[in-house]
C-alpha cells in the first residue's frame, strides 16, 4: 500500500435494515489532495464519511485512514481527523470561545489557550468571541465549525456539505482557505451538491444509491462519460427543448440563459435527432460537456439500470 | 498495533466544565429544579390519610396467664395488629422498632392476670413508632376500643364483676420518635427522596437525549472521548444540583417545619449520594432508550409514579396490598424514605441504615451497568 494515500478503503458497506446505504465502495485519496464527494441526497455520502471516522461500524470493508485501520483503530483515527458534520453540531448555548475551548480540551491540544486565541483571531471573531454560537448566521457557523474541527491540527479533513446555505462570497472565501490548507499538505474529502465546487476539486468521486459510479479528475470523469453536447441559441427555445426531449438520441435538453444544451451519449444518434432543426435562425455549436451534464447523464443511466 | 485509550482526567474535566456552563445558561431548567422542592413542600404540607391494617407488632410477654392470651388474641383479631415476633427484652424491642421491623411494641407486664383478677387495673403499654403518624393512628384507636368491648365477653361467670367495672385495664399509649403525631415530620423528610427521584432521572435523561436531538452527539462521538469521561463528566453537575435540592429541603424542614434532626447529617448525606447515583444511572439507561427529550421525560414519569405511590410516601407502606409492597421493595425511594425518617427522627446509625442502603446500592450498580453497556460509542 503506497503510504502517500490518506484514505485507502475497499468494499465499504453499510446496511440499515433492508436498505444498503453504502454498497462496496472503494476510495483512494492521496495526501494533499482535495477530493470532491458528489451525489444526490440520500446517496450515502454522510454514511460513508461516518464510517471513515468511526461513527458508524462498517458491515463490510476494510482499509486505512492516515495509515490506521478503519475497523480496529477508529479511536486513533479520531485523534488525527477533523470531521465537520452536515448539520451544525457545535453547542448553541456555548459561546464561540467556549466551543473552541471545549474542543481543544477534548483533543488535549498543547498550549490550548493560545490555540483558541489564535483561531478566534484568524476567524476575525475576537470582538464577538463571547457571542453564543447559536446566534451566529449560517455562514459564520460554517466558519466556526471548520475552525473548530481544525484546532487539533488534523491531517485529514472530512467535510460533509460544508457550504450548504452559505452565500456565494463566503463560499468563495471558504474554498480559497481549503486550497491554501491543501497546499500545506492537508487532505480533504468534501461532500457537496454544487457543481461549481466540484470543479474546484482535484479529484471527484460520484456516488449514487450507495454505489460509486465514477472516480477521477474532472477531465477524466467527463472523458469517461463519452457524452456529446451541443449548444443552440435562437428563438422559441422552450418549445424546441420540449420537442427534442422526446426524440431518441437526446438524453438532456437543459436551458442555460439564452442557450440550450442538448446532450446524448451517442454522437451519431444525437446529430440525427437535431438535424431537422439545424436551420436558420438557430445557431448550433458543439461544446465540451460540463460536469453537471455528465452527472445527470450518470444518474439517468443508472436509473435505467435499476428496474423500478 | 492497537492502542487502548484510558480514562483521561483532562477530557473528563472538559465535559464537566461544558456541562456547568450549559446548566448556567439554561436558566429555566435551573429555576425549575430549585423551585420544584419548594413547590412540593407547600403542596405536600397536608397529609394523606388512610387506614392501614396488619401492622407488624412485637410483644413483650411478661405474663403467660389465660387473660393475657385472650387479650393478645383480641388485639390480633382487630386486624390492625399482626404479631410478628415475641420479644424478650426491652432492648431487643427498641432495636426492632428502630429498624422498622415492627411498628408497635405491646408490653404485657408480669402478674397481668393476677392484677386483673384482683381488680388492680394492670397497665398495658403500647409503644408506637410515630414517624408515620397516619399509619398508626387508627390502630391505636382500635386498641382502645377493644379493651372496652371485646374483652367483655371474657369477663363472664365468676369474672363478671370485672365486666361491670369500666377500665379494668389501664391502657397506656406511648408514641416514640414523634410523640405529637405531627404528619409533617413524616412528609418533609420523605419529600427529599421524592424530589430527587423526579429531578435526577429527568435531568440526566434530558441532558443526554438533548445532545442527540440537537445533533451535537455526533460531534461529541467524533472526538476521542471515552464513554466514562462523557457520562461521569455529565453527571457531576447533576449530583451537585441534587445536593442543592437536599440543602433546600433540609433547611426548610429545620427552619420552617421544625422537623427534629436527631441522627447524623453526614450519614444522611452519604446515603443521599448512593440514592442520587441510583437515579442518575436510571436516567442514563432511559436516555439510551428514548429517541427524544419528550420520551425521556415520559420515561422519567413512568418511573416516578410507582415510586411516589408504592414507596410509602403517598400511603402508609403497610397499608398497601402485598403485591404493591413487593414492587415497593424494589424501588430505591422506599428504602430512602426509611433511611431519611430513620436518621432524622429516630437517630438511626449505620447498623440500622445499612439494611435499607444496600438495596439502593444494588439498584444503582445494576442501573449503571445497563446504562453504560447500552451507551453507544457510535451512531448505529
Ligand atoms: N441511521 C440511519 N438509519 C436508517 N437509515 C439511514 C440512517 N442514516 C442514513 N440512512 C439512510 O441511508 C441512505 C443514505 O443516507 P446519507 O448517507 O445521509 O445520504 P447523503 O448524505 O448522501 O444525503 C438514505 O436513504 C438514508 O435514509
Ligand atoms: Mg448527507
Amino acid at each position: 500500500m503506497p503510504d502517500d494515500l490518506a484514505i485507502d478503503v475497499h468494499g465499504m458497506t453499510k446496511r440499515f435494515g433492508a436498505l444498503t446505504a453504502v454498497d462496496h465502495v472503494d476510495l483512494a485519496v492521496r495526501a494533499g489532495e482535495i477530493c470532491g464527494f458528489l451525489g444526490p441526497n440520500g446517496s450515502g455520502k454522510t454514511t460513508f464519511i461516518r464510517m471513515l471516522c468511526g461513527l458508524l461500524r462498517a458491515d463490510e470493508g476494510r482499509g486505512t485512514c492516515l495509515g490506521y485501520d478503519v475497523v480496529t483503530e477508529s479511536e486513533t483515527i479520531k485523534r488525527h481527523v477533523g470531521y465537520m458534520t452536515q448539520r451544525f453540531s457545535f453547542w448553541d448555548d456555548l459561546s464561540i470561545a467556549e466551543n473552541l475551548d471545549f474542543v481543544a480540551r477534548m483533543y488535549c491540544v498543547r498550549d490550548r489557550r493560545q490555540a483558541v486565541r489564535e483561531t478566534i483571531e484568524r476567524l476575525g471573531l475576537t470582538e464577538r468571541r463571547h457571542q453564543l454560537a447559536g446566534q451566529l448566521s449560517g455562514g459564520w457557523k460554517q466558519r466556526l465549525a471548520l475552525a473548530a474541527c481544525m484546532i487539533h491540527q488534523p491531517k485529514l479533513l472530512l467535510l460533509d456539505e460544508p457550504t450548504a446555505g452559505v452565500d456565494p462570497k463566503a463560499r468563495r472565501e471558504f474554498w480559497e482557505e481549503i486550497h491554501r490548507l491543501a497546499g500545506e499538505g492537508l487532505t480533504f474529502l468534501i461532500a457537496t451538491h454544487y457543481m461549481d465546487e466540484a470543479e474546484r476539486c482535484h479529484r471527484l468521486a460520484f456516488i449514487l444509491q450507495g454505489h460509486l459510479l465514477v472516480h477521477g479528475t474532472a477531465t477524466e470523469v467527463i472523458a469517461r462519460s463519452h457524452l456529446v453536447t451541443w449548444s443552440v441559441s435562437g428563438p422559441g427555445l422552450v418549445e424546441l427543448a420540449q420537442r427534442l426531449r422526446n426524440s431518441s438520441g437526446v438524453e438532456q435538453a437543459v436551458s442555460f440563459g439564452t442557450m440550450l444544451h442538448i446532450s446524448g451519449p451517442d454522437a451519431e444518434a444525437l446529430e440525427r435527432a437535431i438535424a431537422p432543426f439545424r436551420t436558420k435562425p438557430y445557431e448550433w455549436r458543439r461544446i465540451d460537456s460540463g460536469l453537471e451534464d455528465v452527472f445527470i447523464h450518470f444518474m439517468s443511466q443508472s436509473q435505467d439500470g435499476v428496474a423500478s | 498495533m492497537r492502542r487502548r485509550y484510558e480514562f483521561s482526567p483532562r477530557r473528563f474535566w472538559a465535559i464537566v466544565v461544558k456541562e456547568f456552563i450549559q446548566m448556567r445558561r439554561d436558566r429555566l431548567t435551573f429555576v425549575m429544579m430549585i423551585s420544584m422542592p419548594l413547590m412540593q413542600l407547600i403542596l405536600f404540607g397536608y397529609a394523606i390519610n388512610s387506614d392501614p391494617r396488619h401492622l407488624p407488632a412485637g410483644v413483650l410477654l411478661g405474663d403467660h396467664g389465660p387473660q393475657a392470651r385472650t387479650l393478645l388474641h383480641a388485639i390480633s383479631n382487630s386486624t390492625y395488629f399482626n404479631f410478628v415476633r415475641e420479644l424478650d427484652t426491652e432492648q431487643e424491642a427498641r432495636e426492632a422498632i428502630a429498624r422498622g421491623e415492627i411498628q408497635f411494641i405491646l408490653n404485657i407486664p408480669e402478674n397481668f392476670t393476677r392484677d386483673l383478677l384482683r381488680g388492680d387495673r394492670p397497665t398495658l403499654l403500647i409503644e408506637a413508632d410515630g414517624t408515620d403518624p397516619a399509619a398508626i393512628g387508627n390502630a391505636v384507636s382500635a386498641a382502645r376500643l377493644l379493651l372496652n368491648t371485646a374483652m367483655r365477653h371474657d369477663f363472664q361467670g365468676p369474672l363478671d364483676y370485672l365486666a361491670a367495672q369500666r377500665d379494668a385495664i389501664d391502657l397506656r399509649i406511648q408514641t416514640l420518635y414523634n410523640p405529637e403525631g405531627i404528619t409533617r415530620y413524616n412528609i418533609v423528610p420523605g419529600l427529599m427522596g421524592v424530589v430527587l427521584t423526579m429531578t435526577m432521572i429527568m435531568i440526566t435523561g434530558l441532558g443526554i437525549t438533548r445532545e442527540r436531538e440537537r445533533g451535537t452527539m455526533e460531534n461529541l462521538l467524533s472526538m476521542p472521548a471515552h464513554p466514562a469521561e462523557v457520562l461521569i463528566g455529565k453527571i457531576i453537575p447533576y449530583i451537585l444540583l441534587g445536593y442543592i435540592q437536599v440543602a433546600l429541603i433540609l433547611g426548610a424542614a429545620y427552619g420552617l417545619f421544625h422537623v427534629p434532626m436527631v441522627g447524623s447529617l453526614a450519614l444522611l448525606l452519604a446515603a443521599t449520594f448512593v440514592f442520587i447515583v441510583a437515579h442518575l444511572a436510571m436516567g442514563i439507561t432511559f436516555s439510551t432508550l428514548a429517541k427524544n427529550q419528550l420520551q425521556a421525560v415520559q420515561m422519567a414519569y413512568f418511573f416516578f409514579l410507582p415510586s411516589i405511590m408504592l414507596s410509602g410516601f403517598m400511603f402508609p407502606f403497610r397499608g398497601m396490598p402485598r403485591w404493591a409492597q413487593d414492587i415497593g421493595e424494589i424501588l430505591p425511594l422506599t428504602h430512602f424514605l426509611r433511611i431519611t425518617r430513620g436518621i432524622l427522627l429516630k437517630g438511626n446509625g449505620l447498623p440500622e441504615v445499612w439494611p435499607q442502603l444496600w438495596p439502593i446500592a444494588l439498584f444503582a450498580a445494576l442501573a449503571l451497568t445497563i446504562g453504560v453497556k447500552r451507551y453507544r460509542r457510535t451512531l448505529d
